[in-house]
């Protein structure tokens, strides 16, 4: 080791059995999402928002065990959550520009 | 519990001034990016939701003005497949980085079948590329589909921003692959090892991207009417 310490190369990295578990949470969480899909709970008003946090959860899962996010050096965090919240305000404010001007275009 | 993984030094690593290994810092801030790039990507989509006035639609049914009828074009299960696929191809992906990185840890007394396919880069690596390729074959099933049914990139607002959104990301399964089959192409060779484990990390976390942008795209494009 140098003097800097190497920092992203002493970390912890979730077990096998972990990443099986995670899988299996993210089959489950699709499935979830696919069968809401055929019910009548698409026709419900919580059914966007439930799809919506489904789907964050997935996201937030792959990126804190399978990127290994939880684990790894808080630079390489902020590297990932900056842009991502930019990216994200880009959509809000794009679909609060656009999202009331219902007119058909093509 | 999460188990300690320490990377042997590289023979060729270049640290930073943070400790840092600038290659994966440069994976980051190229994820950071992209994040970007498919946000913008995902905003035209959503912006365009619903505008077309010709067929086919997404989720209705359209009827052109010669009669001919149009069925919603999306097809949920099997896209859930595809989706499916994608996502147990980063389990794969995270067990060749760990069948790379517990390559030189001491063998247990009695080697087992499951620790042999746990411990087998090229198992996982292959798995990984060819659920990729599975992947993509679901894509090139549903948009020549999709073809044949009316609807190309040039028919509505909806076919462009479709196919640009979902093309892009195809491409960048492309890449994936590609970079998987390099990675098992060099585990043939020469055998990867521990000191290879930071190139298949760097390989991982873009694979890994990849798949969460997908699942992004199915819940705001397939799921949400």
């Amino acid at each position: 080791m140098s003097d800097h310490g190497h920092a992203d190369h002493a970390h912890e990295h979730p077990t096998w059995k972990q990443y099986k578990w995670v899988a299996i949470i993210l089959g489950v969480i699709t499935g979830i999402e696919v069968w809401i899909y055929y019910t009548p709970f698409k026709d419900s008003p919580y059914f966007v928002p439930t799809l919506l946090i489904l789907s964050a959860t997935k996201f937030v899962i792959v990126v804190m065990f399978y990127m290994h996010l939880k684990y790894d050096h808080k630079l390489f965090r902020a590297l990932f959550t900056g842009p991502l919240l930019i990216a994200m305000s880009t959509i809000a404010a794009l679909l609060f520009l656009f999202i009331n001007r219902h007119h058909a275009v093509v | 519990m999460a188990t300690a993984v320490a990377h042997e030094p590289h023979e060729h690593a270049h640290y930073t001034t943070t400790g840092l290994d600038h290659r994966k810092i440069a994976i980051w801030a190229f994820i950071g990016s992209e994040c970007m790039l498919f946000a913008s990507l995902i905003s035209t989509y959503l912006i365009y939701k619903g505008r077309s006035i010709v067929g086919p639609f997404p989720h209705e049914a359209w009827t052109s003005p010669d009669g001919h009828v149009f069925k919603p074009i999306l097809n949920i299960p099997v896209t859930s497949q595809s989706t499916f696929v994608l996502l147990m191809s980063s389990l794969a992906m995270v067990l060749a980085l760990a069948a790379v990185e517990n390559r030189n840890k001491p063998k247990p007394a009695r080697i087992t079948l499951g620790y042999r396919i746990l411990s087998s880069s090229r198992l996982w690596l292959g798995m990984t590329a060819l659920m990729g390729a599975t992947f993509l074959g679901y894509q090139a099933f549903e948009f020549t589909s999709f073809v044949h049914e009316g609807l190309t990139i040039r028919t509505n607002l909806f076919g462009s921003s479709f196919f640009t959104l979902t093309g892009f990301h195809g491409a960048h399964v492309t890449v994936g692959v590609l970079w998987l089959l390099t990675l098992l192409a060099i585990d043939f060779k020469r055998g990867l090892t521990p000191k290879d484990a930071l190139i298949v990390d760097i390989c991982a976390l873009y694979w890994h991207f990849v798949d969460v942008v997908w699942i992004a795209i199915f819940t705001l494009v397939y799921l949400i009417k």
